[in-house]
């Protein structure tokens, strides 16, 4: 109903409130900590509310006029280099959003060697230099296993990872996908970049028309969702090889043209047991 | 919401057109946030902690089935990958945690599961209540004054409930309560529903009270008290700890004073001190005098010496009679926890001059916080099961009500004891600290959600009426997806053996 806060063992910081799960840990000084995590939870405070107060806009296709919440205005910025050619909403860049404003409020209350902000898989990632983090990926939650790792320097500028997929509620997922990948976890310069590139990364990842994906439209499951008459996948069937490289091919395409962009730095794609990696080597990705 | 939609009939706007459209689709409206959620019939909100079970809004947490182990000492399905074989009423109950609820109970409660122990067929009726009829008593181990008797509990400026009858070395609180949860403003219900809940689940709360003090409440824990943790509760009150340590004093002072703002003890003058042929001492305190040695009201309540609002425990001596008191005579002022205490010798005008404590003395002062129990709260969780909730257990509610007062039935909760009040009803009483972490739920009414179970014979369960139709084995849990696994708190009795009448 309202704000949870506790600490978790491991001294992590979690916050709660209403469909918000956030894990947070900073390092450095005892007070310095102690400091950072008021400030999360006071930036947490009345944040849901405030996003639910401009939901209609946020839920509308970009371009549609900036919002005024701290919140929403980031999911706007982040999610806008996305729409020139892709139909893409606010809601899109939402977790990666409430990651990157709970991480800027620690940063700001207190110097911080390395935190982390994970708002249920978007993460926000803060290292000073010489600092580096290893994140590990797992790409299917009903065999978890560590699929791939990667390796951040506070040099490669990381300050975001996310992941999107197929998963919807029920399988381990949060919220719809219009395409049939496992996992696709993109690394960028903040979480809201990385949220709306793996979402839309993911939704590319797909086999049009394929009698093995089941579909329905997004509205006959979540009334308000921001996809509205959209088909989004729920099932998916027996694929053969060459569709898997097909599909795979496709989300390639699209998270080229991203990095090309400059958008995101680094993904990785996984379906059926198939992986491809877009992005440097030093950011890469093994396991 | 509902009400205004209805009202626009002649020219109705989108939004009541979408409502009407949201009853015809069997949609419900979560309001447990902001988000405001619709949900369509089957599916669950953003959060996925609640969802749409058959048109109503239900919380989906995982049921919790408590486990013990068996007579090889092995616990049966701790993990994941348990395969059901084993389940026994040995060794598994199936507690109303995560359970969900019918209410109002025009169906059979949601688990009606047999299960065999020691060669008898049992039932267990698990279901979670919605209690708007419940609230909490918190025992709240000090004498430290923290607010007059019927004060108002304040959490963010509304009241949750007050102080009531103190008890023996304890304050203590009623919180909670219909008049509190719906009777008054929305925010009171909400503030006074998320307080409950978060000391319902071993949570720290911080409460003010009217004309008192500020505490910070948590089962289990130290009361923390205008910010000073309290360490000790006291031994007795003052005329108790006369009488435990007379003996201890006596040949090492000549009058002892054991401040209190319950009963403020006077050595030579108590019954303890005559029995020793103590020479009385000629110090008088203030107060009224209830029986030789025992005094009331010497002070007013507070923060001070023995939960007095005492700073200069001298402040309390009315006067010395020069008749009998002499100069030399030795005068210890000490608190009913030991934590204050001050050692004086009567100078030739026979005022008391401060003097360093004997050795002696020190080491009885020291007993006396020595045998304080360590402070606590304490949190009872207190609710009346009698009303609808019981059309879920059988067709014919008040037999259920006979066979628990008959104790045919046992009630728990979470799979913890309960005590139940004699009388009409099943209103009962739990210590939070038996049950399992996280037992409680709420609901936006705001009411709150806490597990209940009725364990019975399943052959009584027929006779009183039962839903013998929806009774299934314990074993067929393990299709249910939302079922987990806790380590049975072994303090507990078994709730399938038979109660003892």
């Amino acid at each position: 109903m309202s704000v949870l806060a506790a600490m978790l063992p491991g001294g992590r910081l979690h916050l709660q409130h209403g469909p918000i799960d956030v894990i947070a840990r900073a390092w450095g000084e005892a007070e310095a900590i102690r400091r950072a995590y008021r400030a999360a939870y006071e930036a947490f405070s009345g944040l849901l509310d405030a996003l639910c107060a401009e939901l209609p806009l946020l839920r509308r296709p970009l371009p549609a006029p900036r919002p005024e919440g701290a919140v929403a205005r980031r999911m706007h910025d982040a999610a806008l280099p996305f729409a020139a050619d892709t139909f893409v909403t606010p809601m899109a860049a939402v977790a990666g959003a409430v990651a990157d404003h709970l991480l800027a409020a620690m940063r700001a209350a207190a110097p911080l060697a390395r935190a982390y902000v994970n708002d249920g898989g978007d993460i926000a990632l803060h290292l000073a230099p010489g600092r580096s983090f290893r994140c590990g990926i797992v790409a299917d939650l009903a065999a978890p296993g560590l699929d791939a790792v990667a390796a951040i320097r506070a040099e490669d500028r990381i300050g975001g990872i996310a992941t999107s997929g197929r998963a919807t509620k029920g399988s381990g997922g949060r919220s719809f996908s219009l395409g049939i990948a496992d996992a696709v976890t993109v690394l960028a310069r903040d979480a809201a970049t990385a949220d709306v590139a793996a979402t839309l990364i993911a939704n590319a990842v797909d086999l049009p028309g394929h009698p093995a994906v089941r579909r329905v439209p997004a509205c006959d499951l979540d009334p308000d969702s921001d996809l509205g008459s959209r088909l989004v996948t729920v099932g998916l069937g027996p694929l053969v090889g060459d569709d898997i490289a097909a599909a795979l091919d496709r989300g390639v395409t699209e998270a080229e043209r991203f990095r090309a962009r400059g958008l995101i730095a680094a993904a990785i794609l996984f379906l059926r047991g198939a992986r491809r990696v877009v992005g440097p080597a030093p950011l890469a990705l093994a396991a | 919401m509902m009400t205004e939609t209805q009202q626009s009939t002649d020219t109705p706007d989108a939004e009541a057109l979408s409502h009407v459209k949201d009853r015809n689709a069997g949609i419900v409206v979560c309001d447990a946030c902001p988000v405001l959620c619709r949900i369509r019939p089957g599916r669950t909100g953003a959060c996925d902690r609640y969802g749409n079970v058959e048109g109503r809004l239900a919380r989906l947490d995982p049921l919790v089935i408590a486990a013990r182990a068996g007579q090889d000492g092995m616990i049966p399905f701790l993990g994941a990958d348990w395969d059901g074989s084993l389940l026994s009423g040995a060794t598994a109950f199936v507690t109303g945690i995560g359970a969900g609820t019918t209410y109002p109970d025009y169906k059979p409660a949601p688990f009606i599961v047999a299960s065999e122990f020691e060669g008898v067929e049992m039932v267990t009726v698990v279901t979670e209540g919605i209690f708007s009829y419940c609230g909490l008593k918190v025992k709240i181990d000090t004498d430290r004054f923290l607010g007059p008797e019927c004060a108002a509990v304040r959490v963010d400026g509304e009241q949750v409930g007050h102080v009531t009858t103190a008890e023996y070395g304890s304050q203590m609180l009623s919180l909670g309560g219909v008049r509190h949860l719906t009777g008054g403003s929305k925010k009171e219900g909400q503030v006074t529903c998320e307080t409950l809940l978060a000391l319902a689940n071993k949570q720290a709360v911080e409460v003010t009270i009217d004309q008192g003090a500020r505490v910070v409440l948590q089962a289990g824990a130290a009361p923390i008290i205008d910010g000073v943790r309290e360490e000790r509760m006291r031994v007795g009150c003052g005329s108790a700890a006369i009488g435990m340590f007379a003996r201890q004093w006596f040949g090492h002072v000549d009058e002892v004073i054991v401040v209190d703002d319950h009963i403020t003890g006077v050595l030579t003058e108590h019954q303890a001190g005559r029995f020793l042929d103590m020479r009385p001492a000629g110090i008088r305190v203030r107060g009224r005098r209830s029986t030789p040695g025992r005094y009331f009201q010497v002070a007013n309540p507070g923060r001070g010496w023995g939960g007095t609002d005492v700073e200069d425990p001298l402040e309390i001596i009315e006067r010395i009679d020069p008749r009998i008191a002499w100069p030399g005579l030795r005068l210890l002022m000490v608190s009913t926890t030991g934590e204050h205490a001050a050692f004086y010798v009567l100078d030739d005008s026979l005022t008391p001059r401060q003097a360093p404590m004997p050795e002696a003395v020190a080491r009885v002062v020291a007993r006396i916080g020595e045998n304080c129990e360590p402070a606590l709260v304490s949190v009872l969780f207190m609710a009346g099961a009698g009303g609808s909730l019981r059309a879920g257990v059988t067709e014919n509610p008040v037999r259920l009500t006979r066979s628990v007062r008959r104790g045919l039935t046992r009630v728990t909760s979470g799979g913890a004891p309960v005590y139940l009040w004699p009388g009409g009803g099943i209103t009962f009483m739990a210590d939070v600290l038996a049950m399992p972490d996280n037992s409680f739920g709420s609901v936006p009414t705001p009411a709150l959600v806490a597990p209940i179970e009725f364990t019975l014979p399943l052959e009584d369960y027929r006779a009183m009426g039962g839903h013998m139709d929806r009774v299934r084995p314990l074993a067929c849990l393990r299709e249910e997806a939302r079922a987990t696994t806790i380590a049975w708190n072994a303090a507990n009795p078994w709730p399938l053996e038979p109660a003892a009448t």
